[in-house]
């Protein structure tokens, strides 16, 4: 006679996933209860500290000083102009681009449901939309909620003109005058906003994200050159290549910033003395260069042999083979480590304020906490925390990002 | 029928203009008197406009009197301005070589953390990971001097005191030390002791592979070790000194200076985020197999991660690891900042008491691309006796 077996212990369950998780041994369990006292401990005191013991007065007060410096209140138009065209521009190329895979049958997001989409999409950019509205809330003037409006409005729109472009435009010529039409537009706002008030004079928050974008972009030209130079057979260029980069890269960019601030006018007659600002874009390009240098290179090495040697057979000019052939799949091969630069690059924006005395995020942060009405209360928790933040939400999504293409590229899988 | 002659086409020589080898090297030459041009410019405007400000471009500068002093260090102002460097550079070493030991500790705790099967041990070590990484390092450092060490750490009057161990003030930190012994003699000490240990480790697993015995390197060299520095330590008459309170200062022990402990700790936080990654991926870099065969053979999980996983991962972490060290060595400039007197700090101060600014910059980042060099070949070293040797 069988004797009746009890039934199976269950499976699954919040207990199950207990025993699993967090009490697989005594040690576990130890481990956990410890470490599992110290989160909650963390975690009420940021709570607390946030909601309730925290004094985020000096922050509303000097809201705009943190963001935008000293830019003229009478001037915040220009620049709400010249953001609400760049997110119209940003909207474009987006939707540009999502066409162009749709077409190419690269895109993996045509299937699934659109409240898929927009739960994935508020995963992307959740932090950093909670952030732009909290940063409205601190506002007390109706302005940057219309600039805000208009921007979400703008892009959305820009977003559907540019599918339909990328969708009609099939003729290579078009493509590359839109293309040039991309890229004309930042410059041009660039150029409005520079007219209106000087690069000197360009502080706050708005100095990092600014300083950081025209120091990946400008370092672009001299970027290849030098990878392009290491690479290459001719032993002149290829020495000059490798002593520029692993010159700069054995240099910390802090002391670079600092030769900057006091010897810069050594080098350029003197009637061309150049801002604060534009001192540490100019380091920053000629910093920046010698890692992307490095890491096209890494992107050129990628790139099959095959693909050069076809282009050869083909009969292309040996510019046309690196143009056209090779350097367009380096460049998307290291997407992702070039975005890793440019987070680097927007973290180090900081060290320009300590250097060279820029008020820029962290700059204003420390002064304003010596305003006469905040001084000496402390305040310099809730300053840097908010620095901090801001500096966090970017580096964070932009990095999250990074990740997501790196999958989507699949380098190193294909 | 006649066949046609064949004929061979004339030889004509490549015209100049055509050859490939002298293309190229037109090229380079144009390529390099551009760049010498532009260098020259450059070198020209720089002469010219110190000329005419006075300002001297030789590095006679490093003779002179510095004209200021180093808190905390042995130099005053009549001293050179050689001697304010070598300070400075020691400095920058003092603080890399803590910090990069610190920060790979810390950082293989928390890359191991972030693969445990503990799920609150995962979540905790990967929100670490993700709050620091994304946070810029002087932000940190900021926060560390400013926040932590001024306004959290108490004045020196109502000083933190764990008896016999430290004094902690925001005026300076006491730990017990040594005295009455010159520091060469106790890290020989230490060194001869380490040599023993692995000498005897040697010959204790040589024994394991002949006889099967049980190696317990450990005991042995650590029980060497051990008695090497306790018999050193008295043979050298050295004795422990207590870190005391005496009216606003700490005697005895050693002092750390409260900006010292806040370049250090950012570093550390900063630093060890990174490092954590890089073990995280090299640790999952590793074969499952390898895990599942140290299992089958019955190694405790300590064991499996220290003699199975962790050497195998080191090989691939070996170089980025090597990169976040030099970023190590070069982030430490940014105690500049906040008055910790290492190779910038010293360089800026001297620029600021009349040392010619162009000079005095060239030798600092001379100093930190040699450090960098010297690293780099470390690394590379480490990388070849760890390298796989494939047949």
């Amino acid at each position: 006679m069988i004797a009746t077996a009890t039934p199976p212990k269950a499976r699954s369950g919040a207990a199950r996933w207990a025993k699993k998780n967090l009490f697989h041994t005594p040690l576990d369990a130890l481990v956990s209860i410890v470490f599992g006292a110290l989160a909650l401990y963390v975690i009420y005191v940021a709570i607390r500290f946030v909601f309730v013991t925290g004094e985020w007065e000096i922050i509303r007060v000097n809201l705009k000083q943190l963001i935008v410096g000293r830019w003229p209140a009478a001037k915040l138009g220009v620049l709400a102009i010249g953001v609400v065209v760049l997110s119209l521009w940003a909207g474009m190329v987006a939707g540009f681009i999502v066409a162009r895979h749709i077409l190419e049958g690269v895109s993996t997001t045509v299937g699934s449901s659109t409240s898929a989409r927009l739960i994935d999409l508020g995963r992307r950019f959740g932090p950093i939309l909670a952030t732009i509205l909290l940063l409205l809330l601190l506002t007390d003037t109706p302005g940057p909620w219309m600039t805000a409006l208009a921007m979400l409005v703008v892009a959305a729109s820009g977003y559907f003109v540019g599918r339909l472009l990328g969708r009609r435009f099939q003729l290579v010529g078009g493509r590359r005058a839109l293309w040039l039409a991309f890229i004309v537009i930042p410059v041009a706002v660039f150029a409005y906003l520079t007219a209106a008030v000087p690069l000197a004079e360009w502080e706050g928050f708005f100095f990092n994200i600014t300083s950081a974008i025209a120091g990946i972009a400008l370092c672009f030209p001299l970027g290849l050159l030098l990878a392009l130079g290491r690479r290459s057979k001719l032993p002149l260029l290829k020495a000059v290549s490798i002593a520029y980069i692993e010159f700069v890269r054995g240099a910390p960019l802090f002391v670079l910033l600092l030769l900057a601030n006091v010897s810069l006018e050594f080098f350029v007659p003197a009637a061309l003395a150049p801002s604060k600002v534009i001192r540490a874009i100019v380091t920053f390009t000629l910093f920046t260069a010698a890692y992307l240098a490095e890491i096209v290179r890494g992107g050129l090495q990628s790139v099959p042999r095959g693909q050069e040697e076809a282009a050869k057979a083909l009969g292309l000019s040996p510019m046309k083979q690196m143009s056209l052939i090779v350097m367009p799949q380096a460049l998307r091969n290291v997407i992702p480590a070039q975005i890793g630069q440019f987070i680097s690059l927007f973290k180090d924006t900081t060290l320009a304020g300590v250097a060279l005395g820029i008020l820029d995020l962290l700059g204003a942060g420390t002064a304003i906490t010596q305003q006469p009405d905040f001084r000496g209360q402390g305040l310099i928790f809730e300053t840097l925390i908010f620095v901090g933040f801001l500096f966090w939400v970017g580096s964070y999504t932009m990095s999250r990002e990074s990740q997501r293409l790196e999958k989507k590229l699949g380098v190193g899988t294909r | 029928m006649s066949t046609p002659e064949l004929q061979t086409a004339p030889v004509t020589k490549t015209p100049l203009y055509r050859n490939v080898n002298v293309l190229s090297w037109v090229f380079q030459v144009a390529v390099f008197l551009v760049v010498l041009a532009v260098l020259l410019f450059l070198w020209g405007n720089y002469l010219e406009n110190t000329r005419s400000s006075g300002i001297p471009t030789s590095f006679d500068f490093v003779d002179d009197p510095a004209g200021f002093s180093i808190p905390g260090a042995d130099f005053t102002s009549t001293q050179s301005v050689q001697k304010a460097y070598t300070i400075g550079l020691l400095n920058t070493i003092r603080v890399s070589i803590l910090g990069i030991v610190l920060a790979t500790f810390l950082g293989i705790l928390i890359g191991v953390g972030r693969l445990s099967r503990n799920w609150i041990v995962a979540k905790l070590t990967a929100a670490y990971v993700e709050a620091i990484r994304n946070i810029p390092l002087i932000v940190l450092m900021t926060f560390a001097f400013l926040a932590v060490v001024l306004q959290v750490l108490p004045a020196i009057d109502d000083a933190w005191r764990i008896d016999g161990l430290a004094i902690i003030s925001n005026r300076a930190i006491g730990i017990p030390w040594y005295q009455g012994v010159s520091g060469f003699a106790l890290v020989g000490a230490l060194a001869a002791g380490a040599a023993g240990w692995w000498l005897l480790a040697r010959w204790r697993h040589g024994v394991r592979d002949r006889t099967g015995e049980s190696a317990r390197a450990g005991l042995w060299g650590g029980g060497f070790f051990l008695l090497a520095v306790i018999i050193a330590w008295s043979v050298l008459g050295a004795e422990v000194t207590l870190p005391e309170v005496d009216g606003r200062q700490i005697v005895g022990g050693i002092r750390i200076d409260p900006s010292y402990f806040a370049v250090l700790i950012a570093l550390v936080v900063y630093t060890a985020s990174h490092i954590a990654e890089i073990v995280r991926g090299s640790i999952q870099a590793v074969p499952k197999g390898q895990g599942e065969a140290a299992s089958a053979l019955a190694l405790t999980g300590f064991q499996r991660t220290t003699l199975i996983i962790l050497p195998q991962a080191m090989r691939v972490a070996i170089p980025p690891l090597g990169n976040q060290y030099l970023n190590l060595i070069k982030n430490s400039s940014l105690g500049a900042a906040f008055s910790y007197f290492e190779l910038t700090n010293v360089t800026q101060v001297a620029v600021g008491n009349g040392a010619p600014a162009v000079p005095a910059f060239t030798l600092a980042l001379f100093f930190y691309v040699a450090l960098s060099l010297f690293t780099s070949f470390f690394v590379n070293m480490a990388n070849r006796r760890f390298e796989l040797v494939e047949r």
